[in-house]
């Protein structure tokens, strides 16, 4: 008896005491390991290899002597499963990743005290719940942005889109031909909260409050809409430089995007335009994010305080088409202009359905809510026409 | 005691000695020590990777945060059988079929031409011209196919010249093939698949042909044969063991390849792919190992059906 008491004190001690263990952060930072291997989504560390006026690598190098390696990943699915895999220091996580990652333990609490600049970080986003939890920096916020409707301005004219209909609707464009076979839609499962939004205003008796909060009958509105969308759908993107081919030689029209390949687009003389329709759009917020066995944690730490320089902050956000989570950074980038923060979706945070993962507790639906998993698998079948 | 331990020494063989009687005296020793860092190789990298494959494939993963969970459960092979995943496997099975039969439909006539007909540097270049792809990357030749089949590039261009782009038009408007241009339809797909394995196919039906004595061919037209006749009954037969060698390689490369059906098609998934997604995109290790041996089962099957043929009995 007396036995088996203190093997379930021991059990649960054990239980309680070792996870804590694990997370303790960082006391201080060390000298250098010469190395930090960071998993990012293409374009957003830039080390000056694609336009040379775009560098925010190089010197971070030769200040701290840590050669930066980037894997570049597609999807939030992806980072996930590649931080499950290991070998990595830092992630870029977009909200819909890094729940998963904190619940899965695959990232460590950031000692803040360690970043002298994160007190310049917009306040809105110090502590957003989704890095920020239970009272634990789980992250340093890097930038965020919206997905709008890029569109081909020869086609649509001086008829700009307006609305999310023009990919999701068959319809006739400016143009005077059907939109079918030239658009496209984004090929991750995180897709079907696009078409809950456009549900939101599109069938609000529906009465979808949140496009990541679906019940069963939301969710089917929603499958159903893309399997009519998948008539209409070429073929999907999923690299952000296989879009911006199919823009200029696929005969590709409209498409939800980044402001990404509108800028590279732009850069080659495409006639392109970016929109937020009517409806609103969905968007990242994306944290930088520490592996919970990162092996070169110093300059993991080094490469988190310079993140936040207002310069790569400017910087990225001209290149990226995002938007700096730093503010200082909208002020006099040459890259940026001026109004370029402005025009990339600074005032219109509170407008933006940040993309985050869906599970099964959701406050707007009464916990009745179809998770994450299932509109993976969903997904699968969309793309094969079921 | 000294004089007594000298003549011992003397009398007992060193180690080598030891070793050159030892393997003298057992005739299998030394092939069987030859043979076995290969035959670990094959034991512990080859099949253990495939057992801890067939492993994986009965755990599960946590909902929310992706993480394995090892317990023994047959949920990934009841989700197999859902009617997305049987899509998947059928798809992909038609897929191999018909690039198979299309490889060996036009490998088979240079095969037999490189055999029988070419001779002196016609023939080494034909060698060269079948292997020069091979010298290139996998993926520069895709990439290149993909500015290929656009909308907007060569193949259109050429046909919208030549006045024969209501053809093009007419082909991709067929259903379950054709799509809104050649790179994104399931013809583009299959188009890169037969250039891509060709060479695979090419090499092995022709060593098959090279082998068969001429004698054979000319007595055959001496008893009165039909060339055609000639070409059913003793060509072909004996061409077997190559076809269904070259045909393996097409079959089984079709079937695994999860990177030509996500630059070229339209985005429809292949078993490849749904591996490559479940395990990289979705976290879903388990089923993805579950997934991985259904082409093994396919394969297995196609090498069955391969020998009831007798294809193998000319090996």
């Amino acid at each position: 008896m007396r036995i088996a008491k203190t093997a379930a004190v021991l059990t649960t001690a054990l239980a309680v005491g070792v996870p804590s263990l694990a997370q303790q952060p960082l006391k201080s930072i060390g000298k250098g390991e010469g190395q930090v291997d960071i998993v990012a989504w293409a374009g957003y560390i830039e080390r000056g290899a694609t336009n040379k006026d775009f560098d925010w690598v190089t010197e971070f190098e030769k200040k701290t002597s840590c050669k930066v390696t980037v894997k570049t990943a597609g999807t939030s699915d992806e980072m996930v499963a590649l931080m499950n895999e290991g070998g990595f220091d830092l992630v870029t996580a977009s909200g819909d990743a890094s729940m998963r990652l904190i619940a899965g333990k695959r990232v460590q609490p950031i000692n803040v005290a360690l970043i002298p600049s994160y007190a310049t970080i917009d306040p809105r986003l110090q502590k957003a719940p989704w890095h920020f939890v239970n009272g634990t920096h789980y992250g340093v916020p890097y930038q965020w942005g919206w997905n709008v409707l890029m569109y081909n301005t020869k086609v649509f004219g001086d008829k700009k889109p307006d609305s999310w209909a023009t990919v999701f609707e068959e319809q006739t464009l400016p143009d005077g031909k059907s939109n079918k076979g030239r658009i496209q839609a984004f090929d991750g499962p995180i897709y079907i909260a696009d078409a809950a939004l456009y549900l939101m205003k599109k069938k609000p008796e529906l009465g979808i409050k949140d496009p990541y909060e679906l019940n069963e009958t939301q969710y089917k509105a929603a499958l159903d809409l893309l399997r009519g969308q998948r008539k209409l759908v070429g073929k999907y993107w999923h690299d952000a430089f296989v879009q911006i081919d199919d823009f200029t030689n696929e005969g590709v029209v409209a498409s939800s995007s980044w402001q990404f390949q509108a800028n590279i687009l732009g850069s080659k003389k495409q006639p392109v335009a970016t929109v937020v329709p009517v409806e609103g759009a969905t968007g990242w917020a994306d944290t930088t994010m520490m592996h919970s066995e990162a092996k070169h944690p110093n300059c993991a730490y080094m490469w988190l305080e310079h993140s936040l320089n207002t310069k790569l902050q400017g910087d990225l956000s001209a290149w990226f088409g995002s938007v700096p989570v730093v503010l200082a950074a909208c002020k006099g980038n040459k890259l940026l202009g001026d109004g370029g923060c402005e025009r990339q979706g600074l005032g219109s945070f509170e407008k933006i359905s940040f993309w985050r993962t869906p599970t099964t507790k959701c406050a707007s639906q009464k916990d009745q809510c179809v998770p994450y998993h299932k509109w993976a698998s969903d997904y699968i079948a969309v793309l094969g026409g079921r | 005691m000294s004089t007594a331990a000298v003549p011992a020494t003397r009398l007992a063989p060193s180690l080598s000695d030891r070793l050159s009687t030892l393997i003298f005296s057992r005739r299998g020793l030394l092939p069987g020590l030859l043979i076995l860092p290969p035959l670990l190789w094959f034991g512990i990298v080859y099949l253990g990777s495939l057992l801890s494959l067939l492993a994986n494939a009965f755990f599960s993963i946590d909902e929310f945060s992706g993480a394995v969970v090892r317990d023994i459960s047959f949920g990934n092979f009841v989700a197999i059988f859902s009617p997305t995943n049987l899509d998947v496997a059928l798809r992909s099975t038609a897929m191999s079929l018909s690039v198979t039969a299309a490889c060996i439909a036009i490998g088979f006539p240079i095969a037999y031409y490189m055999a029988r007909h070419a001779r002196g540097t016609g023939k080494a270049l034909l060698y060269v011209a079948v292997m020069l792809p091979l010298w290139s990357s996998y993926l520069v030749r895709l990439y290149a196919w993909k500015l290929l089949l656009a909308k907007e590039g060569a193949i259109s261009w050429v046909l919208q010249a030549v006045g024969l782009q209501w053809l093009l038009d007419g082909v991709l408007s067929l259903p379950v093939v054709g799509g809104s241009s050649l790179s994104f339809s399931p013809l583009g797909t299959f188009i890169v698949f037969v250039y891509m394995w060709l060479p695979f196919v090419i090499l092995p039906i022709q060593a098959a042909i090279e082998r068969i004595p001429a004698s054979c061919l000319e007595a055959s037209a001496d008893l009165g044969a039909h060339p055609a006749q000639t070409f059913r009954k003793v060509i072909v037969p004996l061409a077997m063991p190559g076809i269904a060698a070259g045909s393996i390689f097409s079959f089984s490369l079709t079937l695994g390849d999860y990177i030509i059906p996500q630059v070229i098609g339209n985005s429809t998934l292949y078993i490849g792919q749904v591996v490559y997604r479940q395990q990289g995109v979705a976290g879903n290790l388990p089923f993805a190992a579950a997934f991985s041996l259904v082409p093994i089962v396919v394969i297995g099957v196609y090498l069955w059906l391969a020998k009831r043929k007798g294809a193998f009995d000319a090996l």
